[in-house]
């Protein structure tokens, strides 16, 4: 393409364009590319993708500091640094911020930076949408946090808030008004990004990328992200209900009306058990991004990974139970949940194999990623096997609601979820950030992290046997509870250092990389096998300069490597010479917008005033209408937006084959 | 008003702003628009929205009747007798007619004809609009008869159940009145008549949703 006549790319100061910028919205179009307001504007999901991580990572420390307090508590007998009532609050508001504020949108920052990537498209079939799932998430995670000031106490009913604890009369603070209208808030964000990351795979390919030729890490989200739309409307209702029974008088939960208190319990786990899987499922498919690139080798049996994820997707659905075994739900329920939870172990036990047999043969080297992803493999089998005892009826019975249970989900949510997203930050940081982590401080955390854990929460599987309770404030030294409980209490500052370095290796890696001189690390550090390392580090705007082609799954390594006749991988091509430059200037990229943050801002303002006084709701309702209108009337793409990146002098995009950019969809459509 | 779709700028990136005028679903790998797809998920998503409201309605309309103490009661007597059947049998009519008139809107968009679509909108939107009064009129008399919203587990599961279904008809119409008001600006066009089409997919829904609500709420004893 010549250099034709093309509107004059807007600079950065927004001024002196000299195209009229007619405002087609109310509010003018924001025009920032950095500084705050380009983040707080942004639509790219790659900037979004970062700020899931940054307040994935606050909320991490905020749960992390709950948990030291409940294991000071109770390093010893009849500890005194909580009270009864602070220790029920200060459990429950570690799991919610745990699983709802930390893993799940840590999971949507891998997810949303890398999704579009990997597929080959240039963002999120809804970018605004997609900024509006973060600030809503965001928005939900501070309002459910301000129940610590503005509540009279936080939520203290426990992570799944059993009826009828959660009623007025045994929880008459507003801390479980704000944990129901919270994760409303969440949930939402989360749906909506479920429909947003599902078109995107379906729909955003490029030409060759089946799916079946698309990453495992990119197919155990897809199935993350169906697992999403189909389970939050569920806690959903479950939320409404209890909403309902304690803002307006309902009846739902009112056992003395001959309400049945199971209710809560079945609707919250035919939420809460796909939950687990959404949890999990996102750090299986990092784990098999980082051993086949650590090892030089494919996945070992592709399809079975794509398949055993697709199966537990589905079986995650017929488990919920297991979770109720002591609930009183009848004989026949317990045999058949029994059951279907046994089989869910098949397919995550491929998977295990599948990352063994990966590893088997290969040139491994043993970096942080992958120390870390070993770590995930080797932890989440023991979580997996004591998950399989539980599986076992009469011996769950014992084991319910003793330590023995959160020793079991602590290994497949710490050592499983929480190890794998550790690996995915070390592997990917070069390619979001321009900078590599330290790998010295990298595997110190690692190991330091995974002395900690094992000490934290393998005395916890004794302790559950032993007969210690969950959720109790304090034993007694008659207990026999001591020595363990000690062992855990010391573990626990184990891991906060390892967390310390964890922080200090961001610190230090940056600031060394700055005196060095900014070193970019390369497009492909890792010499690695999917998209996202076919481009420049960190991610230009517009990521790719053309749609890359797909012929083959893990096309990328294809491109740089062939086989000799004795089968082994010979390079082809210099890595130099096949990544994108990642200076196109004519892309034309969403805009950004001030909508979606309107409209999330409206949301939790509404929630306080279903909580406090519906006078306060108004001013969110008005907020919320006005982004809504707005939102609807303002075009996606301003007319004269292009991409910043790169050179504007007419070097680099403009001598690309027109032929090959024009291709942009597909001629023939390539599902699956 | 046919705003360029992601899928138009995204995936056309040498060719400017040409790439917004081309059919609506060329360039996905579906061949369905991004759009569509996205509100066929919502849909699947709103299934289990009320699958979970109708399965609470459904468990605690047996409860009542056989909680120790309320067999008989009037309480029961009270959830049983309100309802007027054939009044709702004719807004369920009229809803289910609002589906059709939805139909012929998009379709005479399709060919372009404003007069007609505006006619077929305005109607749907009253249709729809005479449904959700009748839904009104309906809560009030039963709240005089003495069936409140905290009467008892059966009312509060009622109004919840057919409440959230009111609010969706409701949400429906603002999406009328919006597509109405667009249509008279002169910005819905044939070219953008997906747009009415998806709007129409969610008014379809909330009509089915309210055939299985009708079923379960009135007409199982």
């Amino acid at each position: 393409m010549a250099l034709v006549e093309r509107e004059p790319l807007a600079l950065p100061t927004g001024a002196g364009t000299g195209v009229a910028i007619e405002p087609l919205g109310v509010l003018a179009r924001p025009r920032t590319k950095d500084g705050w307001r380009s983040w707080v504007t942004t639509v790219d999901h790659k900037k979004i993708g970062i700020m899931y991580g940054a307040a994935a990572l606050l909320f991490f420390l905020v749960g992390g500091f709950e948990a030291m307090l409940i294991r000071i508590q109770l390093a010893q007998p009849n500890g005194t640094v909580l009270s009864a009532d602070l220790f029920n609050q200060v459990y429950t508001m570690h799991g919610v911020t745990m699983v709802f504020l930390v893993i799940m949108p840590m999971a949507a920052a891998f997810a949303n930076y890398l999704l579009p990537l990997q597929v080959g498209a240039r963002d999120v079939a809804f970018p605004r949408l997609n900024a509006f799932s973060f600030w809503l998430f965001l928005g939900g995670g501070v309002f459910f946090n301000s129940s610590w000031l503005l509540g009279g106490g936080a939520a203290d009913c426990g992570w799944f808030c059993y009826a009828p604890n959660s009623g007025v009369a045994f929880s008459p603070t507003h801390g479980v008004d704000f944990y129901s209208v919270g994760l409303q808030l969440a949930g939402a964000a989360s749906l909506i990004g479920a429909v947003n990351l599902i078109v995107t795979v379906l729909n955003m390919r490029a030409p060759g990328m089946t799916l079946f030729r698309m990453p495992v890490f990119t197919w155990m989200q897809l199935v993350v992200q169906f697992l999403l739309l189909f389970s939050m409307p569920v806690i959903t209702v479950a939320l409404f209900l209890l909403t309902f029974d304690r803002s307006f008088g309902a009846n739902f939960f009112n056992v003395e009306q001959g309400a049945d208190p199971l209710l809560w319990q079945h609707l919250f786990w035919i939420f809460g058990h796909p939950e687990v899987y959404i949890l999990i499922l996102p750090s299986f498919g990092i784990v098999s991004e980082i051993i086949p690139t650590m090892s030089r080798k494919p996945i070992y049996g592709y399809p079975f990974m794509v398949f055993s994820g697709i199966a537990i997707g589905f079986m995650g659905w017929g488990v919920w139970a297991h979770h109720m075994f002591a609930s009183g739900i009848g004989p026949i329920s317990v045999a058949a949940f029994s059951i279907s939870t046994m089989f869910i172990a098949v397919p995550t036990g491929v998977k295990i194999l599948n990352w063994m047999a990966t590893m088997w043969g290969g040139k491994i080297t043993f970096n942080t990623p992958m120390l870390f992803s070993a770590g995930v493999v080797a932890m989440f089998t023991i979580g997996g096997l004591s998950g399989v005892t539980h599986a076992v009826a009469p011996a769950d019975t014992q084991q319910t609601d003793t330590y023995y249970i959160v020793a079991h989900f602590h290994y497949v949510l710490f050592g499983g979820a929480l190890l794998g997203l550790f690996a995915g930050m070390y592997f990917w940081w070069p390619k979001v950030f321009g900078l590599m982590l330290n790998d010295r401080l990298g595997k110190v955390h690692f190991w330091i992290i995974l002395v900690g854990f094992n000490l934290t929460f393998g005395p916890m599987h004794i302790l559950g046997l032993q007969g210690m309770s969950r959720r109790i404030q304090t034993y007694q030294p008659t207990d026999g509870f001591t020595l363990w409980n000690r062992v855990a209490s010391f573990g626990a500052l184990v891991i906060a250092v390892a967390v310390l370095v964890f922080l200090y290796n961001i610190y230090s890696s940056w600031s060394s990389w700055k005196k060095a001189g900014r070193p970019n690390p390369g497009a492909d550090p890792w010499d690695a096998r999917s998209l996202e390392w076919s481009i420049p580090s960190p991610a230009p705007e517009h990521n790719f300069d053309f749609v890359p082609e797909i012929h083959a799954q893990d096309d990328f390594w294809h491109r740089k490597y062939g086989e000799d006749d004795k089968g082994r991988a010979v390079r082809i091509a210099s890595t130099e010479d096949i990544v994108q430059k990642g200076d196109a200037t004519d892309v034309h990229l969403p805009s950004p917008s001030f909508y979606p943050l309107i409209l999330a801002a409206g949301l939790p303002i509404i929630g306080y005033g279903v909580i406090f006084n519906r006078f306060i709701a108004i001013p969110g309702l008005l907020l919320f209408l006005f982004g809504l209108f707005g939102w609807a009337f303002e075009p996606a793409t301003e007319p004269g937006d292009h991409a910043e990146d790169g050179t504007h002098g007419g070097t680099g995009g403009d001598d690309h084959d027109a032929a090959a950019l024009a291709a942009p969809g597909n001629e023939e459509a390539h599902v699956g | 008003m046919r705003r360029p779709t992601l899928a138009d700028t995204l995936t056309a990136p040498a060719e400017g702003g040409h790439a917004a005028h081309h059919d609506p679903g060329h360039e996905t790998n579906t061949g369905i628009t991004n759009e569509k797809l996205g509100m066929w998920l919502f849909l699947g998503s709103e299934c289990l929205l009320f699958g979970g409201l109708i399965s609470t309605f459904l468990l605690y309309k047996k409860k009542l009747n056989t909680f120790p103490g309320f067999e008989n009661t009037s309480i029961v007597k009270l959830g049983r007798n309100v309802f007027d059947i054939p009044f709702t049998s004719v807004s369920s009519f009229v809803l289910l007619m609002s589906s059709l008139t939805m139909v012929l809107a998009v379709s005479a968009l399709t060919r372009d004809d404003q007069r007609r679509m505006r006619t077929w909108l305005l109607a749907t939107v009253f249709l729809g609009a005479t449904f959700l009064a009748g839904q009104v009129y309906e809560f009030t008399a039963f709240v005089k008869e003495g069936l409140g919203y905290t009467t008892n587990i059966f009312s509060s599961a009622f109004y919840t159940l057919t409440g959230f279904h009111g609010a969706h008809v409701l949400i429906g119409l603002v999406i009328l009145m919006t597509m109405f008001a667009r249509s008279l600006q002169g910005k819905l066009r044939a070219r953008n008549a997906e747009t009415l089409e998806i709007a129409g997919l969610y008014w379809h829904f909330v009509d089915v949703v309210w055939v299985v609500i009708f079923v379960v709420v009135y007409l199982i004893k």
